[in-house]
């Protein structure tokens, strides 16, 4: 066993969806009193053991509701896992969604480094990235814009050329792939191939089984918050377009 | 607990970037932009001791500095525990998204009320001088209430944003809460002229000593003694680790619940 960027082992994940919303507090010591909080409890995710090598990408695919993104914030810290445990050596770049934590009010220059912080860069690091990101993103003379005046594609673009800055050491893609035009979804597929030449691990979420057979290696099919499949990306990704 | 350090290290830019942002965000589009910061305490200021010194008179010796006085401290309090409060469910979005350690959302919140209130402090020395009040050098010392007071509202403001993750109607609630404490606090009124039942309630409110300390030293040319300090020192120490605990055990559910 070499070099393992990610270990996750026996992870489970439980929601309590209450049936009602209670927030109030009035709501909640009535009901508690009169017993009547039920809580659905419900399994997200169930013992999903994954590895991830150095240089390894791992694709995640399955129907919607399956626990792919859950599953995903457990690995980037979002989410404490219920049961099991998420290890991770490394940093992580994750790209959960493009532009969390952009402000709208603040120009896309002040944005850089607000987000940049957010993934923990500081102001001189993200000052090295600068031109980078700008030359990326294409954005060049709407720098001092305010970003609520930003197109989605924009908005897109800015978050992705933040949000992949450097060589991290994991990158955790959900879905980002799919915005944009074109030109930009291939610019930004050149970029994670980059990266993995450098030896990035990847995890990917995707919809698309053709970007995931283009950049995966290995395939994890989720069903139901349980592992249905693990194995190399053709096989799986074979079975998977047949099952459904 | 250096893993905490560490990881505290690490998002202390972000820290930087969100009380900059806070800033930014209410001076822009402002023609004097940041100096509001300094001119807004200045003119409350100005209002308060023209009404207070025209109309309601209670026997003090300078009274307008002695209500600014209890307008910054008390002000501050109610400002940064009640933005601190809603700074959880206000950065939902992020807290989904994002790892990010979540008590800094909390403190950065309380960082930008302390940015103000070095703000207003500064306006209620500009008064002092313009209504030739004396000056003393214990003047110096006053930070030391400040400080207490900064912590005792970390500790609360944390509280606060716990409980509102789970309950909204704390929100509701403090507002009314907070009103009610305008008055339990000697702000606008001599602690003497209470009678002795009232007085009691109203120095059991911790922040009645820290504003003592704090009028001791910028009015009376006074310092209080060790043991006023160490009584709100522990206090504001208690509220903190009060703080720090709850928020810490229920941190990991905040996201089921924003």
């Amino acid at each position: 066993m070499s070099d393992i960027m990610i270990e996750a082992k026996e992870v489970s994940v439980r929601f309590n969806l209450s049936r009602e919303r209670v927030d109030s507090l009035k709501e909640y010591l009535i009901k508690k009193i009169k017993k009547e909080i039920v809580y659905d409890e419900f399994w997200a995710l169930q013992n999903v053991n994954l590895n991830v090598q150095k240089g390894e990408s791992v694709a995640l695919i399955g129907l919607n509701g399956c626990g792919k993104s859950t599953f995903l914030k457990t690995i980037a810290g979002v989410i404490k896992p219920t049961k099991g445990s998420v290890k991770v050596w490394g940093s992580i770049a994750p790209l959960i969604e493009l532009g969390a934590g952009f402000d709208h009010d603040l120009t896309a220059k002040e944005n850089v480094f607000l987000n940049g912080a957010i993934l923990g860069h500081s102001r001189e690091v993200m000052e090295g990235h600068y031109e980078d990101i700008v030359a990326f993103s294409e954005l060049q003379e709407f720098m001092d814009v305010p970003i609520k005046n930003f197109s989605s594609g924009m908005l897109a673009r800015l978050g992705f050329a933040i949000a992949t800055i450097g060589t991290p050491d994991i990158l955790i893609l959900d879905e980002v792939l799919s915005v944009g035009d074109f030109r930009f979804q291939q610019k930004c597929e050149q970029r994670i191939q980059n990266m993995v030449q450098k030896d990035t691990s990847i995890l990917f979420v995707s919809h698309s089984i053709e970007q995931v057979e283009k950049l995966c290696s290995k395939a994890v099919w989720l069903e139901k918050g349980r592992v249905r499949m693990e194995g190399p990306t053709e096989e799986v990704c074979n079975i998977y377009r047949n099952a459904y | 607990m250096t893993q905490y350090v560490q990881n505290f290290l690490k998002f202390k830019p972000l820290l930087l970037e969100l009380v900059v942002r806070d800033i930014k965000i209410k001076y822009r589009r402002s023609i004097l932009g940041v100096l509001w910061t300094l001119l807004n305490p200045l003119l409350m200021m100005l209002v308060l001791s023209v009404v207070f010194s025209n109309i309601f008179k209670f026997d003090v010796e300078n009274y307008p500095l002695y209500i600014l006085s209890g307008q910054v401290i008390f002000n501050f309090f109610s400002e940064s525990t009640s933005s601190a409060m809603s700074s959880i469910i206000n950065n939902a979005p992020l807290i989904k998204k994002v790892y990010i350690p979540k008590y800094l959302f909390a403190i950065s919140r309380i960082a930008s009320s302390v940015i103000n209130i070095m703000a207003s402090f500064t306006a209620l020395i500009l008064v002092m001088i313009f209504t030739n009040a004396e000056l003393h050098y214990t003047l110096f010392l006053s930070f030391i209430p400040i400080l207490i007071l900064i912590i005792f509202s970390t500790g609360v403001g944390l509280i606060l944003a716990t409980i509102a993750v789970k309950f909204r109607d704390i929100i509701h609630l403090y507002g009314v809460f907070i009103t009610a404490l305008t008055y339990l606090t000697p702000v606008i009124y001599p602690i003497s002229i209470l009678p002795a039942r009232i007085r009691f309630i109203v120095e059991l409110n911790p922040i009645t000593g820290m504003l003592n300390d704090f009028r001791d030293l910028i009015l009376y040319n006074t310092v209080p003694s060790i043991g006023s300090f160490a009584k709100s020192g522990l206090i504001a120490a208690a509220a903190l680790i009060c703080g720090l605990y709850i928020f810490y055990k229920h941190q990991d559910k905040f996201i089921l619940n924003i």
